[in-house]
């Protein structure tokens, strides 16, 4: 039983034949992740690491069932490789490439919205279930089974993290990166829901930064719909200069949005609990789990 | 992109404009008021908005007063960038200021269409003091502003007749320039309603999406335009830099981390110098690259590299290190967190050479401070 995907979940590899998407197939296959093929065009009767490779993603859900997919395609052709899972069924869809023009992921994951399918990312590590599966680039040794939710805005950060959660036995029942562009298909509300949902997860960490107001928002559906769960929260770029972006294309203090200060006393004021440091987290799941 | 790049392209999409002309001498903008009727706009080509309250917006009455206000222009500073030319514009008599732009919302995550009944001011400042005023439509981007979106903000506007049917005309022009370059906004600010019942674009500004330059050839040297030197020298590494005002430097990989880990210094009462992401994966080539720019600063006493590897190598972001080492003289106190793939490889090269390489993150960034406070 996982969060969204789980070791049943059969997963197609857009981009396989790419060094990215060879390695990290390899890398899926070794922590268990059901990769039934792949997909290069012009590439169709080629195998990688024993997987099959097609010309189309229809061929890949035809011949294998394939419900899930993750884009290793690059920046220019990553839409049309999205939309054409999205159009051949594909409910789940991890768009890891970085430098997707926004013009592309809107359309994109507007077209997801109306076909009823998750998109996460662009500019995202994926998600793991420990235990299950890993449908993404993150280092799979930071992480251990458990019950705690773990979505972030960042990769790194939330290795970091997870690792520390796991140093103190906090396993978690899936960790999410929702991507650090300034459009994403998932947002923290839609991740929140999910570990809602999930009878395993008893506690949420969430990571975000500067930028945008999804925290704001995360804050706001917190409050109003009395979420179950207990919530902690970490914002990274309290001291970022405003109208410049910190690394993420997403990660931007404007003149009137975006600023640490704002993310954090919204989620403050819906009983949110915010880390000061990322050691905290551990600390405070620990004190809310217990109560 | 400035005024005046927005403005030749929305004159391709038919948007009505000020008749006028770019100089970037006095000499020259006293040939393009020549040909134009008084009375004149001289305007300073900076890629900032709010530009008219610093003083880059001048008025004249005569091509030879108009040489004046460039001369007195050109050079001149406004808001950190120097100003390289002025556009001299016949001056428009306004009846009446509007807004209209169209822009991401990362919330509703689609494009917006904003029409407000002010203009000439931020628009966000009108939306807080007076919402009434502001109009924001969400756009499905497989259908786009149709004509009947655009005629609904014109009414909300409060025009009818031929007015509306113009101004449907121009948001339309304006919606379909944004969408062909890939902007992340374009807004025309002040749209001004003219005293004989015309609309022109008396301002515009354009924000074209860095990650869609690939597919305008023409755009692509303004990738780097507002950025600074570093910025420019970090960006053509992969990497991403932001200058700070600390004196402890800082070299991460990832945004979040490298975030977090200046939160961290300041809340352990230093001051960061720059932020410095290297991204994923990152070559010894450029973890070298990247210290040599932090340890060169005369402002940085000591430097944190902060690594936690997934797809980077501890062994190469350690090879790097070695590598600049040997081959720069500058000597700086150094701490250095250093876990993840090919750990253990990373740790061995650099105890070799006698480096200590420490394992939490905290601790590393209060060593960093406490070394950087008492300067060695």
């Amino acid at each position: 039983m996982g969060v969204l995907v789980d070791k049943n979940t059969k997963v197609v590899v857009q981009g396989i034949t790419g060094r990215q998407g060879q390695f990290h197939t390899k890398l899926m296959l070794e922590y268990g992740t059901k990769v039934v093929a792949g997909v290069t065009p012009g590439r169709g009767g080629q195998a990688v690491h024993g997987v099959p490779v097609y010309d189309t993603v229809a061929e890949a859900v035809e011949e294998h069932g394939a419900e899930a997919s993750i884009i290793f395609v690059p920046a220019p052709f990553a839409a049309s490789a999205a939309l054409e899972a999205l159009e051949s069924g594909i409910k789940v869809l991890v768009i890891i490439t970085e430098h997707v023009p926004v013009r592309d992921t809107i359309k994109v994951v507007s077209y997801a919205k109306r076909v009823g399918a998750t998109v996460i990312g662009p500019n995202t590590p994926g998600i793991i279930v420990p235990g299950e599966c890993k449908i993404g680039i993150m280092p799979s040794h930071v992480f251990k089974p458990g019950s705690v939710g773990i979505v972030s805005r960042s990769g790194t950060l939330s290795y970091e993290i997870a690792a520390s959660l796991t140093r103190s036995s906090l396993g978690q029942s899936a960790c999410v990166g929702i991507g650090g562009d300034p459009v994403v298909g998932m947002s923290f509300v839609d991740a929140l829901r999910l570990f809602e949902e999930d009878p395993h997860t008893e506690a949420v960490v969430m990571v975000g930064e500067i930028g945008g107001n999804l925290e704001e928002l995360a804050a706001e559906h917190i409050a109003k719909e009395g979420y179950p769960k207990p919530v902690v929260a970490f914002i990274a770029g309290r001291v970022a200069p405003p109208e410049k972006r910190m690394g993420h294309a997403g990660a931007i203090v404007m003149s009137r949005t975006g600023s640490a200060e704002s993310k954090i006393s919204a989620l403050r004021s819906a009983g949110v609990e915010v880390a000061e440091k990322p050691s905290d987290i551990a600390l405070l799941l620990r004190k809310l789990l217990r109560a | 992109m400035v005024e005046y790049e927005a403005k030749k392209l929305l004159e391709k999409y038919g948007v009505p404009l000020p008749q006028g002309g770019l100089a970037t001498t006095p000499r020259e903008a006293h040939e393009v008021a020549r040909n134009l009727k008084p009375p004149y706009a001289v305007k300073a080509q900076v890629p900032v908005s709010g530009r008219g309250k610093a003083g880059g917006i001048l008025f004249a009455s005569s091509p030879e007063e108009v040489e004046e206000l460039a001369s007195r222009l050109l050079g001149a500073r406004i808001k950190g960038f120097t100003v390289k030319a002025v556009l001299v514009e016949e001056r428009v008599q306004v009846k009446r200021e509007l807004y209209f732009g169209i822009t991401v919302s990362r919330a509703y995550q689609t494009y917006v269409a904003i029409a407000s009944q002010e203009g000439g001011v931020d628009v966000e400042e009108v939306a807080e003091r007076a919402p009434e005023k502001v109009m924001t439509l969400r756009l499905d981007p497989w259908l786009g502003l149709q004509p009947h979106h655009a005629r609904l903000l014109a009414k909300f506007m409060g025009y009818g007749g031929d007015a509306l049917l113009a101004l449907e005309g121009m948001f339309q022009s304006i919606y379909r320039a944004g969408m062909d370059y890939d902007a992340e906004l374009i807004e025309v600010n002040p749209l001004a309603e003219t005293v004989d019942g015309k609309f022109v674009a008396l301002d515009a500004r354009m924000i074209v999406d860095d990650n869609a330059l690939f597919r305008h050839p023409e755009l692509q040297t303004k990738r780097y335009e507002d950025l600074s030197p570093e910025e420019v020298e970090a960006a053509k590494h992969d990497m991403s830099y932001v200058d700070l005002d600390g004196d402890v430097g800082v070299i991460c990989n990832g945004a979040g981390l490298t975030m977090a880990t200046l939160d961290l210094i300041n809340l352990f009462g230093g001051r960061p110098a720059n932020f410095l992401d290297i991204g994923g994966g990152a070559s010894s080539e450029r973890v070298a690259t990247a210290l040599r720019m932090v340890l060169l600063k005369p402002k940085v006493k000591a430097a944190l590299i902060n690594i936690l590897g997934g797809i980077t190598r501890c062994d190469e972001v350690a090879k790097g290190i070695l590598d600049t080492l040997r081959s720069i003289s500058v000597r700086k106190p150094l701490v250095i967190r250093l876990v993840g793939t090919n750990e253990e490889e990373g740790r061995r090269m650099l105890a070799e050479a006698g480096i200590h390489v420490m394992e939490s993150m905290e601790e590393a960034v209060k060593k960093v401070v406490e070394i950087a406070r008492r300067g060695h």
